[in-house]
């Protein structure tokens, strides 16, 4: 059946078209749906794609920051004042991929991509939803665990707080070839101080679950703990609590569950 | 249903007529006869269609044809200046940089991404730049080196 593609003018018009043509696709970036367009995937035949300036807007002065679900990873690139954010931007693909692909479509991304999603998840972020009944928003955490039973939403933006010490903000993604191979795992870690102890921790982990999850016992551990050896040890100790990660080619659940306590502690005590 | 599009290929005015969902890889090597952007994997994962959109390397296997109406396309065609080729083709064949050569358009393209923003960039920027590109035979090591001879020479001209 020969593809069609539809252009809208505004989110809430391809929100509506997505919400009733069951077999229309979203398209942005094109580095995830392109492929099935190009391996002949007949469950869809209509692209549905908007102009809609909102789409591609990056607010980004001031203390919340709002990344429309259009923005690209090179656009995150070439934002200074997004420094904090440029480790996890810089973790997808090359760089021709990074100047198609987008910050929406990598909430899509399935195991064992989706690293710039866990990011996003330690920075605690909300997802903005153009649906055909008008827009809403919801955590990023819950946007992933319902992510394939409600696909009829659109992803317009992601907003989250900007992190008060870009410091507290890290990122790491493990694997197998440099400078760029798919995830082993990836570790994002928002961890803010307050008198040398942890307040607030929020861990994010890609490639331990079917999407990027929050890793709460690693946060609870973290809690009012300094980040010190001794400090860090309980939470080292649960760091596979909560995971069930994939065996895949790059692989094995097992191998995942035995190295995610030791890149997180390398990510904790900042040793790379 | 075909639609128009066009823009402006190697610094030429073109136009072609492409289905809806038709990829500009397609249009390029079927519509316009540049088969200079290779067909590699089509996943976006070897990088040998890799073509410059207003000087941004993409892969050009997973862009609808139409997101380059109006713009500039570079593809490795345009490079060389009728017979006097371009450095970076120079020095990858200086440096034995391609053996098959099925990835040479993309990698040559990914690195002359790099040059125009980065003259002079060090071993591990053109590592980077041409993460994106698979090559099965030659190696990376003969490629790094052409394009680090390139910046070179294109350093020497200025």
């Amino acid at each position: 059946m020969p593809l069609s593609v539809r252009t809208t003018e505004t989110l809430a018009e391809a929100a509506a078209l997505l919400a009733t043509e069951r077999a229309a696709r979203f398209l942005a970036g094109g580095t995830l749906l392109m492929r099935a367009v190009n391996e002949g995937d007949v469950s869809f035949s209509l692209l549905v794609r908007t102009r809609d300036p909102n789409f591609v807007r990056m607010r980004t002065a001031g203390g919340r920051i709002e990344l429309g679900a259009g923005v690209t990873m090179a656009r995150i690139l070439a934002a200074r004042e997004l420094a904090f954010l440029h480790a996890p931007a810089r973790a997808i693909g090359g760089p021709a991929v990074r100047s198609m692909a987008t910050v929406g479509g990598n909430l899509f991304a399935e195991h064992p991509y989706g690293d710039f999603a866990a990011a996003l998840l330690a920075l605690d972020a909300r997802v903005q939803l153009a649906t055909g009944f008008g827009p809403r928003e919801i955590p990023l955490e819950e946007f992933l665990r319902g992510r394939d039973r409600h696909p009829r939403a659109l992803v317009s933006a992601v907003v989250f707080e900007r992190p008060s010490d870009p410091a507290a903000f890290r990122f790491h993604k493990m694997t197998r070839t440099r400078p760029k191979g798919a995830a082993v795992l990836s570790i994002a870690a928002h961890l803010p101080l307050s008198g040398g102890r942890i307040t607030g921790a929020r861990v994010a982990y890609g490639a331990m679950g079917k999407t990027p999850i929050r890793a709460r016992a690693v946060e609870r551990a973290l809690e009012g703990r300094p980040l010190s050896p001794e400090g860090i040890a309980p939470a080292v100790a649960v760091a596979a609590e909560g995971t069930d990660p994939p065996t895949d080619s790059l692989a094995s659940a097992w191998y995942r569950r035995r190295v995610i306590g030791v890149v997180l502690r390398r990510l904790l005590l900042g040793e790379g | 249903m075909v639609t128009a599009v066009s823009f402006t290929l190697n610094g030429t005015a073109v136009a072609a007529v492409a289905e809806p969902a038709e990829t500009l890889l397609s249009v390029l090597r079927h519509r316009l006869g540049d088969t200079s952007p290779k067909a590699g994997c089509l996943q976006g994962t070897c990088g040998a269609c890799t073509v410059l959109l207003d000087g941004e390397p993409v892969l050009s296997c997973l862009l609808l044809a139409d997101a380059a109406e109006g713009r500039r396309v570079e593809t490795v065609r345009g490079l060389a200046d009728g017979p006097t080729l371009h450095p970076l083709q120079e020095a990858f064949m200086d440096r034995f940089a391609a053996q098959c050569g099925f990835c040479t358009p993309g990698m040559i393209m990914a690195a002359k991404a790099l040059l125009d923003r980065n003259p002079n960039p060090t071993r591990e920027e053109v590592i980077e730049a041409i993460s994106g590109n698979v090559c099965r035979c030659t190696g990376y090591l003969p490629i790094i080196e052409a394009i680090l001879e390139a910046a070179r020479r294109l350093a020497a001209r200025r």
